[in-house]
């Protein structure tokens, strides 16, 4: 006798699609549910509902989930706050004998609250062309990213010279820019703004590297006093204390150098006060002028 | 009387079925299929190939991460991929889920991804994806509903010590 086990499972696995397929089939033919194609964030908004009988009404999304027992036929009222988190929802009304599905998007309100506002570097040196750059990613009062496109002002001021200003639009909810720092040294402010929402960042240029080096010498017994002239960048900026000035003497095929630490903008040394002996100096890639010490 | 071979047929039937709930078996668990709008510029800054990759990988995983996180109702099971506002904004949806006794299943089915901004001090890189996703509510482990979804969804990632962190996760309409 031959065995009826497969064509069991063939309809059991038959049984089971069909079943499977019901609550699609139940979406298909009812339509209880009327819903909003958007709602702003965190404003309220209503479900209509058809039918008789209570019911449950589901709101899902990644942001939010909300629950509510409904009467059907009638009208839910989601009141202001409810709903807040920016996003693509569900919605699922289970009744005792219906079921009915929707889908709705949640849309961040275009009223700027706050800002996201990355200011880069902190410090860098005086007048470097697009040195500094500012995005900012614009949010609304429940922290959504408001993807409408928001004019958002970015401005740079310093203690000395004007200000620079640039206006973007965001787009996907991001804006950003690029400004030079100012010629003069000093704190700058760094500000992005929408709307009434400022957000500011303190940007700290410093000088830049040094433009020219001068040295002067005079003698002291057997040595020479060797001392720069206060040393600059090309801005005119006196260039940070600590910054390393090297003193270099060449004399007869032998060469001493000292390595010396601006102070209050000046370097200072002495070294042997060798007849014929030449002196020059350099910090960074700035070589300063020579000394020829006397004659053998 | 039965037809000879009768019960061969059957047995194609049988074996054509299960391969077919085989094969939706196996689909429930399979990777989502991904594709990556090529990228001519996101900025004002370079993107390299690795910075590319590092952030599709990460941003993938991230949605592994918020899938298990919310069908289990465990937001510490979001802490490797999510930070700042994603983060919490998620972890209050299991919060409140876990209070409603619902629970969501995402299964992410096709992304089509698109690298529109990186930010000029690399701090962060935005995203939009095209992706498609099946959604299963449950209400006290009971199957409610499953849908397909097509929803656009922007992301905004930041760099934390080893990997790329999903700071801001919304959808926006697609018109």
């Amino acid at each position: 006798m031959k065995s009826r086990f497969p064509q069991f499972l063939a309809a059991l696995f038959f049984a089971a699609l069909f079943f499977a397929a019901m609550p699609q089939l139940a979406l298909a033919q009812t339509h209880h549910l009327r819903l909003p194609r958007t709602v702003e964030a965190g404003k309220a908004f209503a479900v209509e509902t058809a039918g008789s009988g209570k019911g449950v009404l589901y709101i899902v999304g990644p942001g939010q989930v909300l629950r509510r027992d409904v009467q059907l036929g009638e009208t839910t009222f989601f009141v202001d706050g409810d709903l807040h988190n920016a996003g693509h929802y569900l919605a699922l009304l289970v009744g005792d004998s219906s079921m009915d599905t929707g889908a709705f998007d949640v849309v961040a309100a275009n009223q700027p609250a706050a800002l996201s506002f990355l200011a880069k570097p902190s410090r860098l040196p005086v007048d470097l062309h697009d040195g500094i750059s500012g995005v900012a990613y614009v949010f609304d009062t429940f922290q959504n990213l408001i993807l409408a496109p928001t004019q958002v002002s970015f401005q740079l001021s310093g203690i000395a010279g004007p200000g620079q200003t640039r206006y973007v639009s965001t787009h996907n909810g991001v804006a950003w820019a690029k400004m030079d720092s100012a010629a003069k040294e000093g704190a700058s402010q760094f500000v992005a703004r929408a709307g009434d929402v400022v957000d500011k960042r303190v940007i700290q240029e410093v000088p830049g590297d040094p433009c020219s080096l001068r040295i002067s010498a005079k003698p002291a017994g057997q040595r020479l006093e060797l001392e720069t002239e206060p040393v600059r960048d090309c801005s005119g900026n006196t260039v940070p204390d600590g910054t390393i000035v090297t003193f270099t003497e060449t004399y007869k095929g032998g060469q001493a150098t000292v390595d010396v630490p601006l102070k209050r903008g000046v370097a200072r040394t002495d070294m042997p006060a060798y007849k014929g002996a030449t002196i020059s100096v350099a910090t960074g890639v700035v070589m300063g002028n020579e000394i020829r010490w006397g004659k053998e | 009387m039965k037809k000879p071979g009768g019960s061969r047929g059957a047995g194609k039937i049988l074996l054509i079925a299960c391969s077919v709930f085989a094969s939706g078996l196996v689909l429930g668990s399979e990777q989502p299929a991904v594709r990556l709008e090529p990228t001519n510029s996101v900025g004002p800054r370079l993107l390299e190939k690795q910075t590319e990759t590092a952030v599709v990988r990460d941003y993938l995983q991230a949605w592994q991460s918020f899938s298990g996180a919310l069908e289990q109702n465990r937001a510490n099971l979001l802490d490797a991929d999510f930070v700042g506002v994603a983060r919490d904004k998620l972890a209050s949806t299991i919060q409140e889920q876990a209070k409603l006794g619902i629970q969501t299943r995402y299964r992410d089915t096709a992304h089509d991804l698109q690298l529109v901004f990186y930010s000029p001090e690399g701090l962060s890189i935005q995203l939009i994806d095209t992706v498609e996703y099946d959604v299963q509510i449950l209400d006290r482990e009971k199957v409610r509903t499953t849908q397909h979804v097509r929803a656009r969804y922007v992301a905004v990632l930041t760099p934390t010590e080893v990997r790329w962190k999903v700071r801001v996760f919304q959808a926006e309409p697609e018109y």
